[in-house]
């Protein structure tokens, strides 16, 4: 029996796209798919414009099945998939803005990214020299007595990103939560057409900070997959060294954080010494803290140091000495359990209608992990578990952090047993085209989707999907019925990016 | 909890020596900071940080800078929620258009005398973000700059020498320039 993608991709096939297969299809198709999205019988990937097309990524969870398909719209307006699955309403509203290609039958029309402030609209698509026209943001409403409203943002009290929270409380509980993002909407995608793959790779590296390591390697994955480069063995190894190095880094310091929140400063305290102590190791090992540039299409610019090895092996001997201490005490104090169990709860409903990744869909039900369902090299030869917990409560996410953080330290001593000699880097050779490619790589945030399509030595179109596109409307689900106080809890046990998503 | 707290009696503290101030940031101060600082502050800088626009980079490692190795509370330095509490802005991320307006809002909120500190190459002048149709360029093209510390993100150590540099221009009250 043909499974479902199948008879979604009996469109044109486009023959120079790779790994996945991807169709052109008509607009009964697409309608097709939206309604197996809201049915819960695809998960939703990503959905992106062109000029005049748009991409819609689709998967089947079991067994696993990727592809992507496109539809034409040269009237610049397209079925609305968000009206049948509320997922892809706010990347419909972001394709309105860039690309000036309307969602019909769009539930919300508000623009997403475009806060009146560039000098162009629809920057990406049929661009027109004009600001678009002022007009207040308004705010979903929730009725009721003696509701109030707390405006919070764009900059807020501690030292993070930017972005709008509007709260509607009744007392102290949070009615509705609407967030409004897109503040540090930078224009990334614009930068990269037309960029060569140094420059390229250089701006995916900088998509969201903590995950400059995973948002490099999509975009590398991605570009080898289109043109079919073969990664030297020693740089896939790297390349997984570096990855799993951030995981712990950016894990350690949330479940720090996340104790923060609470109050509980001695857990962040000895949080940040570990979390400073990989850092360092990444200096010594690879030149940055955070390990930037280190992963290029082809492999790596940078192999360990000398010393590199040692440094990162006593790193790990001492987090495996003090961590657990740090995890028992998180466990054993009453005062924290009381504010993190039953706090922010995401039900598995909404984890799986949002297909969402990471730390947030494993505490709540969702057992994708990019490394073990899709399985690229390295990870298909590493052994090690993908925690998952059905509760979906702030101490379901803080749980599987350090399940993952033992899972990563397990999986370093792995890699550093196999790191074979050799070279780094494949060259990339000159290249016609148009070639297309996507990659879904495990940041520690969960799965980065980057698809793009090289012509002529450039970047002709590429979109970059960070994981936090699905977790953040799921954020305003969390807080509901919580109070405002436990906000900044849930909030960073979320620990969505602004960037990566406003991009 | 208790064996923790018992252990760190005994252990030696993390906290690292106080790196020298930078020669560089010193030299920009002396014509940037100058004329503003009449006022002693009595050797405390309140700081907030705005970013606005930035990758998060530089936030993460801004956020090192108040870890146990670097601990800026003891220079006196501290990171507040409020504008209408800081002393010194400290600005990072190429400057969207986005987040122009809250920039400079945010500026206007904090009292006299001030100091904006940029942080990041991006900062300087938009970095690998400037030319895009969002994003207005570096931090002086909305609020003026005293000092500004380089780096993709700048390292903590990088970041401390130069919050140094400013700090004792500020205790000096100097009017040199």
């Amino acid at each position: 029996m043909p499974s479902l993608i199948d008879l979604m991709l009996e469109g044109r096939q486009v023959r120079e796209h790779s790994p996945w297969r991807r169709a052109v299809v008509d607009a009964s198709v697409w309608d097709l798919a939206a309604r197996e999205l809201a049915l819960g019988r695809l998960g939703l990937l990503g959905l992106w414009g062109e000029t005049s097309t748009v991409h819609m990524a689709i998967m089947q969870e079991h067994p696993a099945e990727i592809a992507v398909i496109s539809l034409d719209c040269p009237d610049r307006v397209y079925s609305s998939v968000g009206r049948h699955h509320p997922p892809a309403l706010r990347l419909e509203r972001a394709i309105n803005d860039l690309f000036g290609l309307a969602a019909e039958g769009l539930p919300d029309p508000r623009p997403w990214l475009d806060h009146h402030g560039w000098d162009v609209r629809f920057p990406l698509g049929d661009r027109i020299n004009a600001v678009s026209k002022a007009s207040p943001y308004r705010f979903l409403s929730a009725k009721g007595d003696g509701l109030h409203q707390i405006a919070v943002g764009p900059v807020h009290a501690g030292i993070i990103e930017p972005g709008h929270f509007r709260f509607t409380a009744s007392g102290e509980t949070v009615v509705r939560l609407e967030e409004r993002l897109g503040y540090t909407h930078k224009g990334i995608e614009g930068l990269m057409t037309g960029a060569n793959l140094e420059r390229a790779v250089q701006l995916a590296g900088r998509v969201s900070g903590d995950s400059t390591v995973a948002h490099a390697y999509a975009f590398s994955r991605a570009v080898e997959a289109a043109l079919q480069l073969i990664v030297p063995e020693r740089a896939v190894w790297l390349r997984a060294l570096v990855a799993e190095l951030e995981r712990i880094a950016n894990h350690l310091g949330d479940i720090g954080a996340i104790c923060n929140d609470a109050s509980f400063i001695l857990m962040h305290a000895h949080c940040s010494v570990l979390r400073e102590s990989i850092l360092r190791a990444s200096h010594t090992a690879f030149g940055h803290r955070l390990m930037r540039d280190i992963i290029v299409p082809g492999g790596v610019t940078h192999d360990l140091n000398d010393g590199g090895r040692e440094i990162i092996q006593a790193t790990l001997g001492n987090i495996r000495l003090r961590f657990p201490a740090l995890v028992e005490l998180y466990d054993n104090t009453a005062s924290l359990q009381d504010r993190t169990v039953d706090t922010g709860v995401l039900k598995p409903a909404l984890a799986r209608q949002y297909a969402v990744g990471g730390y947030i869909g494993r505490a709540s039900g969702r057992s994708f992990d990019a490394r073990r369902t899709l399985a690229y090299p390295p990870y298909d030869g590493l052994r090690f578990d993908v925690p998952v917990l059905n509760e979906g409560d702030v101490n379901a996410r803080v749980w599987i952090r350090v399940r993952e953080v033992e899972q990563s330290l397990s999986l370093i001593d792995q890699i550093l047993d196999r790191l074979v000699e050799g070279p780094l880097l494949a060259g990339v050779e000159q290249f016609g085209g148009p070639r297309e490619g996507m990659a879904i790589v495990e940041g520690f945030r969960g799965d980065i989707l980057v698809w793009l399509r090289l012509r002529d030595g450039r970047v002709e179109r590429c979109h970059l999907r960070d994981p936090s596109w699905f977790q953040w409307p799921l954020l305003e689900a969390a807080i509901e019925n919580n109070i405002v106080a436990d906000f900044p809890l849930c909030n960073k046990s979320f620990n969505c990016s602004y960037s990566g998503h406003d991009l | 909890m208790r064996k923790l707290l018992f252990e760190s009696l005994f252990r030696r503290p993390f906290t690292e020596p106080a790196p020298t101030p930078d020669d560089a940031a010193v030299a920009e101060l002396a014509t940037a900071v100058g004329h503003a600082a009449r006022r002693r502050l009595g050797r405390s800088l309140s700081i907030r940080e705005v970013d606005a626009g930035s990758c998060n980079g530089c936030e993460l490692e801004i956020h090192a800078l108040n870890n146990a190795y670097y601990d800026v509370e003891r220079f006196g330095l501290r990171f507040v929620a409020s504008p209408r509490h800081a002393d010194v802005l400290m600005v990072t991320g190429p400057v969207t258009k986005n987040m122009r307006e809250a920039l400079g809002r945010t500026y206007d909120a904090v009292p006299d005398p001030k100091w904006v500190v940029a942080i990041g190459d991006c900062a300087r002048d938009g970095g690998c973000f400037a030319g895009s149709y969002a994003v207005v360029g570096g931090v002086s093209e909305v609020v003026p700059v005293d000092l500004h510390i380089p780096g993709c993100p700048p390292t903590p150590t990088a970041m401390l020498q130069g919050l140094l540099a400013l700090l004792e221009r500020v205790d000096a009250g100097a009017v040199t320039s």
